[in-house]
């Protein structure tokens, strides 16, 4: 009888139309549908597309919570075992859906799942929320050789083998497991260095974190027309921290008003920061923000204006994507008020 | 943050202490300060200095809003007394 396989795609793909019917929240169908077909046709008897899953890409986009958890319900009616998504190329509303029904029929509901998409798809972040995700080329000209290989990683977490992403080629979802090495770490460590002293290619067992480069945003032309936000990932609130941000792994940020304020009174604010001694910054708020000479810098003319609140949170273990998620609202809530540029401090 | 605030078309300068870390991680406009505790002050100085070199720091930082870049870029504080060139001194608050 071989594997169950549930398949999803967009309504692109679903044949169902294009940008005009990306509005389609989740629907099920039986069978094969769009590159269903050619999952169908390389299984040669290991199984079967059930069915297909089909989302709208804005749907999905704008209505996420939803959309996974209709998703969800649906792949229950089925329960397949075996969920494969995709392939997303470089599409992004697209891709995040593949990334997040992967990650969400992983994660909730315990069905091997896998997505196929370009590894720059900003959808591929699901890999780091633990989705198995198959990188492919950046259109569906790559379709032939994409299928495949999602296919044959499917059909290997359905299975229950071994999977890493050195052999089976996904994108690594920064999960680390216990391996008896043949070496002591000692003898490793003076392979790698003969090997590097001699110019002989190693590998380091311990990855550098990758940072994405991000363009950098054009600068303000002239500072004196425009209106200018304090933020701090340094801790400063108003005494007794009334939104109670945490002084280590801030799941919290705060903006608190300065439009009435000259500058920082010692006593009236204080640093909740967990991560350095904050002794300095209590006895003088100012050399956290620095919205004595900020002010000052106003009155002279030389900003155009302050912004009436200051932001602040507390960066100590707190984690990149917490504090991506952060400066994305605060970015949103900036712009709302009319700022052009910002001066973050940080401890 | 400051890299996240970018990516919304918004110039943010990142004043810290440990440069390295700024640059590894790819914010792209920094300016080193003199302390891990006190981004914009210097404990050493007394109240004074200590305001005048606040004063080159966020002008420094004012200047690099103003600069376009094309990668991760330091600018170092800019030297000379505080506020002259701008007509600033003397203005207290």
């Amino acid at each position: 009888m071989g594997l169950r396989i549930v398949h999803y795609i967009n309504q692109f793909f679903a044949g169902i139309g294009g940008e005009e019917k990306a509005d389609l929240p989740p629907e099920l169908r039986s069978g094969p549908l769009g590159p269903g077909r050619l999952i169908q046709s390389l299984l040669e008897g290991r199984g079967e597309v059930v069915a297909t899953l089909i989302c709208g890409d804005t749907y999905f986009a704008e209505h996420q919570e939803e959309a996974c958890r209709h998703s969800a319900e649906l792949l229950l009616t089925v329960k397949p075992d075996l969920l494969l998504a995709g392939p997303a190329f470089a599409s992004g509303r697209y891709g995040l859906a593949c990334g997040e029904v992967a990650r969400l029929a992983l994660h909730e509901l315990k069905i091997p799942a896998v997505a196929a998409m370009h590894p720059e798809n900003p959808g591929a972040q699901a890999a780091v929320a633990g989705a198995h995700i198959v990188p492919c080329g950046s259109s569906a000209a790559s379709m032939k050789e994409a299928v495949p290989r999602l296919l044959a990683l499917g059909i290997k977490l359905a299975t229950g083998a071994d999977v890493s992403p050195d052999v089976d080629g996904y994108l690594p979802r920064g999960i680390r497991k216990n391996v008896t090495a043949e070496l002591p770490a000692s003898a490793r460590a003076l392979d790698m260095l003969l090997a590097k002293i001699a110019g002989r290619s190693f590998a380091s067992e311990v990855p550098l974190p990758q940072f994405d480069r991000v363009p950098p945003a054009p600068p303000v032309p002239d500072l004196r027309w425009a209106t200018v936000a304090l933020l701090t990932e340094g801790g400063l609130v108003p005494r007794g921290n009334p939104d109670r941000i945490e002084s280590s792994r801030a799941s919290r940020y705060a903006r608190y008003p300065i439009g009435e304020l000259r500058a920082f009174v010692p006593g009236e604010f204080e640093s909740v920061h967990g991560g350095y001694a904050t002794d300095h910054a209590n006895a003088d708020p100012n050399r956290l923000v620095p919205l004595d000479v900020a002010r000052r810098l106003e009155k002279a003319g030389r900003i155009g204006r302050l912004h009436e609140v200051y932001y602040t949170t507390v960066g100590n273990g707190t984690s990149v994507q917490k504090a991506q998620s952060f400066a994305r609202e605060i970015a949103a809530e900036l712009r709302a008020g009319g700022v052009q540029a910002a001066i973050l401090t940080a401890t | 943050m400051a890299k996240e605030l970018e990516r919304e078309g918004i110039p943010t300068v990142l004043l810290c202490n440990i440069v390295p870390i700024a640059l590894t991680v790819g914010a792209n406009r920094v300016v080193p300060t003199r302390g891990i505790q006190y981004p914009t002050g210097d404990p050493s100085l007394s109240r004074e200095q200590e305001e005048a070199w606040r004063e080159r720091l966020l002008m420094t930082a004012l200047a690099a809003l103003e600069t376009p870049v094309n990668d991760p870029t330091v600018f170092p504080v800019i030297s000379g007394p505080a506020g002259e060139q701008w007509g600033v001194k003397g203005d207290s608050i």
